[in-house]
């Protein structure tokens, strides 16, 4: 008899469908991965459950968890079974806390507002519950605010909130997508630990094929509010028969045809480079304390290579593409691009372009995509030539219509094109990929990660791809760094890489890496 | 998209309703620069304290003067004086703003945010009265003490807005071109805020005009015998149980105006705000 | 904390400082001799020589203002030139009046500003959200001084229920005091009321949609509980804001108010000192206005920090 019973879901907002026939079943103790893209509506399923969408939508059919219909109950009955019998974590652990309330107080509101207990006893509880999740009453009393705490902890505090009364089903949407390879390991091994402990259903949504699947037990996948297809988790890529799941599969495992273009030549050179913050002072005149965000850090790319870099947040990697692009002063070391100071002789600069993660931030939202893609030629003290934008535009496979748009009528993966088409128009030799596929669907990802190769084939383009993401790296780097601290810790040829990593580190990063069945 | 804009703008009530009493006082004021109903400067004692009629709409004040001339007349006076406050404000305020936040952490972003606090400290009254204390009242006096109130709202503004603008990826890649901070400041910040800008640049008029009133009203600004609001208010307080029509026109047409601007101020951000606005994605 | 604390009350001290000198030379050096001017154009020689001797004018710029500063912070302010009495005793005696109102409007305006944002906040899109929100629009455009006016209009010629102005003083007990005070406090409060509740709305909604009030519901809190649990503390981070602000408005609005009143408040003996172009009056009273501005927003801050832990930690 299953936990958790969704028959025939429909749901829209503001009469736009969102959700429709979705059906699917939670056994207790299971644990279901949902799967799909962004805008398939994964979400807004979970959301369905716990019964708390936006205004204005409709929600239709029947869900029902262990036998108490969801969709019929009123507020105070939800209210009631939310925290109690569902959990549910989020994806954003950074804004899911209420700033101002200690942790303690938090996690102990889950049984005050359900139990009749005293505060002291459910203080007493909350810092029990907190110690299953991993946050030891030692180093993480009650007391602490979420602002004094990372990521994963504060994850782990939403996560010790959600199961705090053994709820029967937990929900988690995305919980471990802004979170580095590493936490996102430890959290999911958390997840697992405490379904297993509990006999919870665990409803886990994610875009990643590879995290569900290596968790799951079952898997949905949904497209376009529907659900295309169910398996088991272990045996899907056997058993799959969709064409949507098959190309998912495929996305996500995509490899580019590439060629070895490598000329031994350097183009750009590191040596000795570092970094230093100013934190603010200790003692009122007391010297300044520093942070080395980049500590004395040498390599170099040689011409037509794809070089990857890879690091978890706060390694460094940001503030190191911040410098090789000459934005950022240094405080030690070197950075010749071509052989030429990028900070002495910041003319060679023009031998270099970026590219950026956020589809949506990298462009300015009043301007034309025209004038957009030309301002790379402000270093070359003219403007760019319509010859010069139609080129770069079809390069990337864009219209030299598009050229008259503004940057919102296009999508996130159009407008990382047109990031790429202004990187390319002055025709440089380097471009910095800072993250450049991260906030890619992975069908996307692998266009452009195809793009990409094809254009270094095309125009002898040297690439430094700064990436979180092992598993793309794998599939575009000749060479790879792996940063840690701020440090270089582990360098070698890609297959060597990952098949015999030397450090510690680079063992670890490997270890967590979720991985599809091959 | 601009027909989005306009669609959106003449569905919006208060927009309409903002921009046409807003527009009916600009224009009486621009009408009374050529003809007033009755000439403003003519004391008819005959005529005094006439209440509302055919002849005089807004009836007459104790020197038998015609209210609506006056308040016409007094519109000229409002207008003018908020419309300058909000250019010394947005003309000094905006490009202090834009080089603090382009210089944001620094020696000069301190010393204009400090700056900003002290300002602050003294409200518009408080300036006016130093100024008045020294060098007499005028109406020269009330737009510098508004002016000078308004350059740390506009600073700020300018400040908060353009600080997170410079953490977007458009902003680095400019300087990834090799283009400056004041290029980037002008090129790719001052249009991005310039919504806001707009919005806070008509609720500062809006301000303005209630602060020259109040400051006319105490005698530290506009002196007579130029017609103004606030004036005629503090004209008509004696004569409040015998003459109340002196009180409440001049009282009713700083309310509209306002009014009028503060609707059209909440209209616009409503249109200009990309997070309120519903379009169909 | 007290870190915290520490280094508000620094920056505290410097803006008193810098506003003292502004306002020192604004006064005294701008126009020239102060003496002269005090006594206008038809004075003759030997009172201004005297005056400049009684004002202590024949000492350096420096030695000036430092005597007048060691002089605030004694609590001498001088002698009037026209009340021919202590500066420190006639603010003293003004000072009773003008601080009480403007606590009372302060008061007033959070009184009605709270409950009539966190009504309009929570029942958004109701009839009593689009009353408060179109009340609060008209409230916010009407000078304070006029509705003053009205007021005496209504409440004291029409109905008699108040005197239309003056103040009885506080010996004639507390209660005919304040009621002295009411209409006053209510013109001063309700403008600034109408934008402290539409910031109050504003704020709320918008904390309302934050990712931790929808971890709030899923919890098992209803909206009303997430509301006065989760979301009202964090919505109060930008109302202190404006409260701060509001209360240098008080004190200007106060200063108009006063007049409509005949209240022998700072506010009227600020305008006298201008007419008899009593300089030293107008000095002492300017400087003890901002330093009022700048202690609230001091407190302001540590309010602040008291809400946000945040701020507490980071110095």
């Amino acid at each position: 008899m299953s936990l958790l019973s969704i028959r025939n879901l429909n749901l829209s907002i503001h009469g736009t469908p969102i959700l429709s026939g979705v059906s699917f079943d939670i056994a207790p103790g299971e644990i279901l991965g949902v799967i799909g893209e962004s805008g398939s509506g994964k979400s807004l399923t979970a959301f369905s459950v716990m019964q708390l969408l936006p205004d204005g939508s409709d929600c239709t059919g029947e869900i029902a968890l262990a036998d108490r219909q969801v969709l019929t109950a009123n507020e105070p009955e939800l209210c009631q079974m939310r925290g109690a019998d569902l959990g549910m974590v989020f994806q954003e652990p950074m804004t899911a806390l209420n700033p101002v309330q200690t942790i303690g107080a938090q996690v102990a509101e889950t049984i005050l507002i359900h139990q009749k207990v005293s505060r002291a006893e459910a203080m007493r509880r909350a810092a029990e519950t907190l110690e299953r999740c991993e946050l030891p009453q030692d180093q993480f009393p009650l007391t602490r605010y979420p602002h004094e705490l990372s990521g994963g902890q504060r994850q782990r505090v939403v996560i010790a909130m959600a199961i705090a009364l053994q709820p029967k089903l937990l929900i988690a949407d995305e919980p471990t997508t802004a979170l580095d390879v590493t936490t996102q390991a430890d959290i999911l091994n958390l997840l697992k630990r405490l379904v297993d402990e509990d006999d919870m259903g665990l409803m886990l949504i994610s875009h990643d094929l590879a995290v569900v699947t290596g968790l799951a037990d079952r898997v949905v996948i949904i497209r376009k509010g529907q659900v295309v297809e169910t398996g088991i988790a272990a045996t899907l890529h056997q058993t799959m028969t969709h064409p949507y799941t098959k190309a998912l599969f495929k996305a996500s495992n995509h490899q580019p045809d590439r060629t070895e273009t490598r000329i031994d030549a350097p183009l750009l050179q590191l040596t000795d480079v570092s970094r230093d913050y100013l934190l603010p002072r200790k003692a009122f005149f007391g010297p300044h304390p520093t942070f080395r965000a980049v500590d004395t850090v040498s390599f170099q790319i040689r011409r037509g290579e794809c070089l990857g870099l890879v690091g978890e947040s706060g390694c460094g990697k940001s503030t190191l593409t911040r410098a090789i692009l000459g934005l950022e002063p240094i405080q030690r070391g070197q950075i010749l691009l071509d052989g030429r100071d990028v900070f002495t002789d910041p003319d060679v600069r023009q031998k270099m372009q970026v590219v950026f993660q956020d589809p949506f931030g990298s462009f300015n939202p009043r301007h034309k995509v025209s004038r957009l893609v030309a301002e790379p030629f402000h270093r070359l003290g003219r403007g760019a030539t319509l010859s010069e934008i139609d080129e770069a535009l079809q390069s990337v496979g864009l219209e030299t219509d598009d050229k008259h748009k503004y940057i919102h009528e296009f999508s996130g993966g159009q407008r990382q094109r047109i990031a790429i088409a202004r990187a390319l128009i002055t025709k440089p030799e380097l471009i910095v990929l800072d993250e450049a596929v991260s906030a890619l669907d992975v069908s996307v990802r692998a266009q452009i990660l195809d793009l990409l190769v094809d254009l270094s084939a095309r125009f002898g383009l040297t690439y430094l791809f700064i990436t979180h993401d092992l598993t793309v790296v794998r599939a575009i780097a000749d060479r790879i760094l792996v940063m840690q601290s701020g440090k270089i810790v582990e360098t070698g040829d890609t297959d060597t890489l990952f098949n015999a990593p030397r450090e510690t580190y680079t063992r670890r990063l490997l270890a967590a890496a979720p991985k599809l069945p091959a | 998209m601009t027909d989005t804009i306009f669609s959106t703008a003449f569905r919006s009530r208060n927009i309409v309703l903002g921009v046409s009493l807003t527009a009916i006082f600009a224009l009486a004021s621009l009408v009374s620069l050529i003809w007033t109903p009755y000439d403003v400067t003519q004391f008819e004692i005959a005529n005094k304290l006439q209440t509302p009629s055919a002849t005089h709409w807004f009836g007459t004040d104790h020197f038998g003067r015609d209210i609506l001339s006056m308040i016409m007349v007094g519109a000229q006076t409002s207008i003018a004086v908020a419309i300058v406050a909000v250019v010394i404000g947005m003309g000094l305020g905006v490009p202090l703003g834009l080089a603090a936040a382009a210089r944001c952490g620094s020696l000069l972003d301190e010393i204009i945010m400090r700056g900003n606090d002290l300002v602050f400290a003294f409200p518009s009254l408080l300036i006016a009265i130093m100024i008045t204390a020294v060098f007499g009242p005028s109406a020269l006096n009330a737009i510098i003490a508004i002016g000078i109130f308004n350059i740390p709202v506009f600073a700020r503004l300018t400040r908060g807005a353009a600080l997170s603008l410079w953490t977007r990826d458009y902003i680095l890649s400019a300087r990834v071109s090799g283009k400056g901070a004041t290029r980037i400041s002008i090129e790719h910040i001052l249009p991005n805020v310039m919504n806001l800008l707009i919005v806070q640049g008509t609720i500062q008029f809006s301000l303005g005009i209630l602060a020259e009133a109040a400051l006319s009203y105490v005698g530290l600004g506009v002196q007579p015998p130029t017609p103004s609001w606030g004036r005629m208010l503090a004209d008509s307080q004696t004569l409040i149980s015998l003459a109340p029509h002196m009180a409440l026109f001049p009282g009713f047409a700083i309310i509209l105006t306002v009014l009028g601007l503060n609707l059209a101020g909440d209209g616009l951000r409503d249109l200009l705000d990309p997070r309120l606005r519903r379009v169909g994605r | 904390m007290l870190r915290f604390a520490l280094k508000r009350l620094g920056s505290l001290v410097i803006s008193l400082i810098v506003a003292s000198l502004v306002i020192f030379s604004c006064i005294e050096v701008v126009p020239g001799d102060p003496a002269s001017f005090m006594l206008g154009i038809n004075a003759q020689p030997d009172t201004i020589a005297a005056l400049r001797e009684e004002l202590g004018l024949n000492s350096s710029l420096p030695e000036r203002y430092f005597s007048w500063i060691s002089g605030m912070l004694t609590g001498d302010l001088g002698t009037s030139y026209t009340y021919r009495s202590p500066v420190s005793e006639i603010v003293a005696e003004r000072l009773v009046i003008s601080l009480p109102l403007a606590t009372y409007a302060l008061s007033l305006t959070v009184l009605i500003a709270f409950p009539v944002g966190v009504l309009a906040a929570t029942r958004r899109g109701s009839v009593a959200d689009i009353s408060v929100m179109g009340a609060t629009q008209l409230g916010v455009a009407i000078p304070n001084f006029w509705f003053a006016m009205l007021m005496v209009l209504v409440f004291a010629i029409n109905l008699r229920w108040f005197s239309a102005g003056g103040f009885p003083g506080w010996d004639a007990g507390f209660f005919a005091a304040m009621k002295a005070l009411t209409l006053p406090a209510i013109a001063l409060a309700l403008p600034q009321a109408s934008i402290l509740a539409r910031v109050m709305r504003s704020s709320l909604l918008d904390t309302l949609s934050e990712d931790y009030i929808r971890t709030a519901r899923a919890k098992g809190l209803s909206k009303r509980q997430a509301l006065w649990r989760h979301a009202l503390r964090n919505a109060l981070i930008p109302v202190l804001t404006i409260i701060g602000l509001q209360f240098s408005f008080l004190l200007a609005g106060a200063i108009i108010i006063e007049n409509v009143f005949f209240l022998p408040g700072l506010g009227r003996l600020v305008f006298q000192a201008i007419s008899q172009r009593d300089l030293i009056v107008v000095e002492s009273v300017v400087m003890l206005l901002v330093f009022a501005v700048i202690v609230v927003n001091f407190l302001v801050d540590l309010a602040y920090a008291w809400v946000d832990p945040r701020l507490r930690s980071r110095v």
